[in-house]
C-alpha cells in the first residue's frame, strides 16, 4: 500500500512539474510575433509524418541515421511498456497485462528488449562518437561547456534506462524459472522474454531469492524514477527535441525557400511614398496609429515570430546546418548552430526576467550585440544550406534576415560597401555605378 | 554576328502594335558585366533561332532590390519592386524569362504580395523546354566531345526553388560527360555571392567561398564548369584564377554552352 501511495505521488509530481516547466517554454514562445501558419493543414501533416516522425531529412547521412533510428524506435515502443509500469505501480499488481495479452505480451516485451540491446549499442557508439572521434561539429565554439556536458548526460541517462530494464526483465525470469515470480504463472517455464530469458540466468542465475527480488525492484523502480527524471530534464535541455520535432514541422514555411518575408508595415509607407495623390500631412485613420508600433527587423527574441522562437527550442544542436555553411565552413565567425542556440538562451534569460520582474522589466540586453555580432549576421550568403540541412525543418535564415533589418532599417548600420550598392540602387537602378540609359547598349557590342 | 541578333524592346513592339510571348529580363548583371553579357547574347541567339517572340525592357528595367532585400533594407527593395511592378503592368506582362536566378527568385516569389503577379521561369527551363518542343536542335558537333562537365548549382535557382533538372537535362544533350561533384544538387555549396556578398568583402576567415567551391568542382577534375547564374559564373571565375587553373577549366553558362553546340 505504501509502495502504491508513494508511487502515485511520484507520477503526480513528475507530470506535474514536467507541465510547468512546459508551460513556461510555451509561454516564452508566445512572446514571439505572429505569423499565420493555420493553412494547408493536409500538407502540414504530410510534412510532420514524413519530416518527424519518418526521419526523412535524417537519412542525408546514413549511418547516424540509422542509430538514430535505433534509438527513436526504442524509445517510442517502450512508451507501452510504461504504460503497465503505471498500471502495475497504481494498482499494486505486478506485469498486469500479461495473463490477458499472453503470447502477444510476450511478444510485445521481446519487441522491446531487442529495439533497448539495438538502442543501447548505438547510445554507446554515439557516446564514442562524441568523446573519442574528432567530429569538427560536436567540438566547435559553441559546443563548449554545458552544451557538451547535456549531450553526454542524455546518452548516459540512455544507457541507465536500458539497463534497469534488463534487471528488472532478467531478474523476473530467474524468478518466474523458479516458481518465485510475482508474476501470475501460465504454466510454462519461462516469461519468455528475447533478451533476458538468457541475460537473466547468465547475470542473476546463482541469486539468492531476496537478492533477486532486490535486483527486480530496484531495475523496476529505477527504470520508472529515471523516466521521471528524464521527463523532467527535457525542458532544460536540448533534448526537448523528441517532443518539439512534431509542432515545428508541422508549422514548417512550406514557401519555397528562396522566399524571404513580406515586411508589411513597410509597404504601407512605400505605398504612400508612391502615391501622388497621398497626403504626407493627413490625419491617421480611427484607429491607426493606436496599435503599438513595431521595430522594423530583430533586436531581441520579442521581435522575432513564434516560429522562430519554436525553432530555436526545438534544436538539438547537432551542427548539420553549421557543417553545411559556407561561411563557417571557410573560417567565418558565423554558425548557424549557434544563432538558434544564442536565440534559445537570450529567450530563457528574458522570459526568467519577466516572470520574475513583471512584463516591463528590461534588463538592457538583446539578442543583437551581447549574444549574436554584427559580424556573424554580415558573414551569411543566404543560401539557405543550413534550412536545408536542419533535420527538423529550423529555419536560421529567417533569424539572420530579421536582425539584419533591424541593423539597416532601425540603426543605419550596414557595411560602407553595402550602403555604397544600396544607393547605387536608389540612384541608377543597379547595385554598380551605370546608368539605366546604357542597359541595353549590349546589343550593339561586338 | 551580334547585327544578326534581334532585340526588340517593349517600348518598340508596343509602338508597332505587338505583343511579345514573353519578356527577357536581363538584369544588372546580364546587362552591365562584361562577362554576363555574353551570355545574355547567348540567351538571346536561342530565342532569335527558335523565332521565340520577345522584348526585353532596355532603359525601363531596373534592379528587381534583391540585394537591397538580402542586405535588410526593405525600404529600397519595395521601391524597387513597386517600380518594377508598375512597369510590367503597364505592359501587360504576363509571362517573364531571365537569366539570373535572383531576378528569378525574387519576381516569382517577392512580387506576388507586392501586386506583381508573373509567371516567371529562368533560363535554363525556358532553353530546356524549347529542346523538348524540338525547337531547338542541339547536335553536340565535337565541341564538347571527351569533356567532362560539371554543374554548379545556384542557391537561389536549386534550393530556393527546387529547380535541379532542367540545366542537367540540357547538359546530357551534349556530347559530354556530366560528372557531380560531392556536394550537388539539394547540398550543393554556395559561390559565395549571395546575400549582397557580391557587393562587399568577405568577413575574416580563412578562405574565400569561392575558392572553396572551386576545389571542390577540382576534385572531379572538369574541363568546364557549367553555371546557370552570373554571379556564380564571377565568382567561379575568380576561383579558377585563383587556383591557376585558367588552362585547364573554363567557367561557363549552361546557355552559352547550348548556343555553341547549336551552331548559333
Amino acid at each position: 500500500m505504501i509502495s502504491i501511495i508513494i508511487f502515485a505521488v511520484l507520477l503526480l509530481v513528475g507530470f506535474g512539474f514536467f507541465a510547468m516547466n512546459a508551460n513556461k517554454i510555451r509561454a516564452n514562445i508566445l512572446m514571439g510575433r505572429d505569423v499565420d501558419r493555420s493553412d494547408n493543414k493536409g500538407e502540414r501533416l504530410k510534412v510532420m509524418t514524413l519530416i518527424a516522425l519518418g526521419q526523412k531529412k535524417m537519412f542525408k547521412r546514413p549511418i547516424p541515421a540509422i542509430l538514430h533510428l535505433c534509438l527513436y524506435v526504442a524509445f517510442v515502443i517502450t512508451q507501452i511498456e510504461l504504460i503497465e509500469i503505471i498500471a502495475d505501480g497504481l494498482s499494486g499488481e505486478h506485469r498486469l497485462f500479461r495473463s490477458s495479452l499472453g503470447g502477444f505480451y510476450t511478444f510485445m516485451i521481446s519487441f522491446i528488449e531487442v529495439l533497448s540491446v539495438l538502442a543501447f549499442v548505438a547510445t554507446f557508439l554515439f557516446l564514442a562518437r562524441r568523446n573519442l572521434l574528432k567530429i569538427p561539429r560536436f567540438n566547435m565554439k559553441e559546443m563548449k561547456g554545458w552544451p557538451k556536458v547535456d549531450g553526454n548526460l542524455i546518452l548516459v541517462m540512455e544507457l541507465i534506462l536500458i539497463t534497469f530494464i534488463f534487471m528488472m526483465n532478467g531478474a523476473d525470469e530467474v524468478l518466474y524459472a523458479q516458481g518465485l515470480s510475482h508474476a501470475e504463472n501460465l504454466g510454462d517455464q519461462s516469461l519468455g522474454f528475447a533478451i533476458s530469458q538468457y541475460v537473466g540466468p547468465a547475470l542473476f542465475g546463482g541469486m539468492s531469492e531476496s537478492s533477486l527480488i532486490m535486483v527486480e525492484r530496484i531495475g523496476w523502480w529505477g527504470h520508472i524514477l529515471m523516466v521521471f527524471t528524464f521527463l523532467n530534464y527535457l525542458p532544460f535541455s536540448k533534448h526537448f527535441h523528441i517532443i518539439l520535432a512534431f509542432p515545428n514541422t508541422y508549422f514548417s514555411n512550406l514557401n519555397p525557400q528562396g522566399k524571404a518575408t513580406n515586411m508589411e508595415a513597410v509597404m504601407k509607407e512605400v505605398k504612400l511614398m508612391m502615391d501622388p495623390d497621398a497626403d504626407p500631412y493627413a490625419m491617421p485613420e480611427e484607429g491607426e496609429g493606436e496599435a503599438e508600433v513595431q521595430r522594423f527587423g530583430a533586436k531581441d527574441v520579442e521581435d522575432l515570430s513564434w516560429k522562430n522562437l519554436l525553432d530555436a527550442y526545438t534544436c538539438t544542436e547537432c551542427g548539420r546546418c553549421t557543417s553545411n555553411c559556407p561561411a563557417n565552413r571557410t573560417g567565418k565567425l558565423l554558425s548557424p548552430r549557434k544563432i538558434m542556440m544564442d536565440t534559445r538562451d537570450r529567450l530563457e534569460e528574458k522570459g526568467a526576467g519577466l516572470r520574475k520582474n513583471g512584463k516591463d522589466y528590461d534588463d538592457g540586453k538583446s539578442l543583437l550585440n551581447d549574444y549574436i555580432t554584427e559580424e556573424e549576421l554580415w558573414a551569411c550568403t543566404s543560401c539557405n544550406a543550413c534550412v536545408e540541412a536542419c533535420p527538423v525543418n529550423i529555419d536560421p535564415l529567417s533569424i539572420i534576415t530579421d536582425m539584419r533589418r533591424y541593423l539597416v532599417m532601425e540603426e543605419s548600420k550596414v557595411p560602407t560597401e553595402l550602403a555604397g550598392m544600396i544607393s547605387n540602387i536608389e540612384n541608377n537602378g543597379a547595385p554598380w555605378q551605370f546608368s539605366p540609359e546604357d542597359r541595353l547598349n549590349w546589343r550593339d557590342e561586338e | 554576328m551580334s547585327n544578326l541578333m534581334k532585340v526588340p524592346t517593349m517600348a518598340e513592339m508596343t509602338a508597332n502594335g505587338e505583343v511579345p510571348e514573353i519578356l527577357f529580363w536581363v538584369g544588372c548583371s546580364g546587362s552591365f558585366d562584361d562577362r554576363a553579357k555574353k551570355i545574355t547574347k547567348a540567351i538571346v541567339k536561342i530565342l532569335n533561332k527558335c523565332e521565340v517572340k520577345f522584348a526585353v525592357l532596355g532603359a525601363e528595367e531596373s534592379c528587381t532590390g534583391d540585394p537591397a532585400k538580402r542586405a535588410g533594407n526593405e525600404f529600397v527593395f519595395q521601391m524597387q519592386a513597386m517600380q518594377n511592378i508598375e512597369v510590367l503592368d503597364a505592359y501587360e506582362i504576363k509571362k517573364i524569362v531571365t537569366g539570373c536566378p535572383h531576378c528569378f527568385n525574387t519576381m516569382k516569389n517577392e512580387y506576388p504580395e507586392l501586386g506583381g503577379n508573373y509567371e516567371v521561369i529562368h533560363h535554363t527551363q525556358l532553353i530546356q523546354s524549347l529542346i523538348e518542343e524540338g525547337k531547338l536542335k542541339v547536335e553536340g558537333g565535337d565541341t564538347f566531345k571527351g569533356k567532362k562537365i560539371t554543374f554548379h548549382d545556384p542557391c537561389y535557382l536549386g534550393r530556393g526553388n527546387n529547380v535541379y533538372e532542367a540545366p542537367r537535362e540540357m547538359l546530357r544533350k551534349l556530347d559530354a560527360e556530366l560528372v557531380e561533384m560531392k556536394n550537388c544538387k539539394a547540398k550543393g555549396l554556395c559561390c559565395g555571392a549571395g546575400g549582397a556578398q557580391m557587393f562587399k568583402e568577405a568577413e575574416k576567415g580563412d578562405k574565400e567561398v569561392n575558392v572553396l567551391r572551386t576545389e571542390e568542382a577540382m576534385e572531379v577534375k572538369p574541363n568546364i564548369i557549367a553555371t546557370g547564374c552570373p554571379f556564380c559564373n564571377t565568382m567561379m571565375t575568380d576561383g579558377v584564377k585563383n587556383k591557376d587553373q585558367e588552362g585547364n577549366i573554363q567557367v561557363i553558362d549552361v546557355a552559352e554552352l547550348i548556343a555553341s553546340a547549336a551552331d548559333l
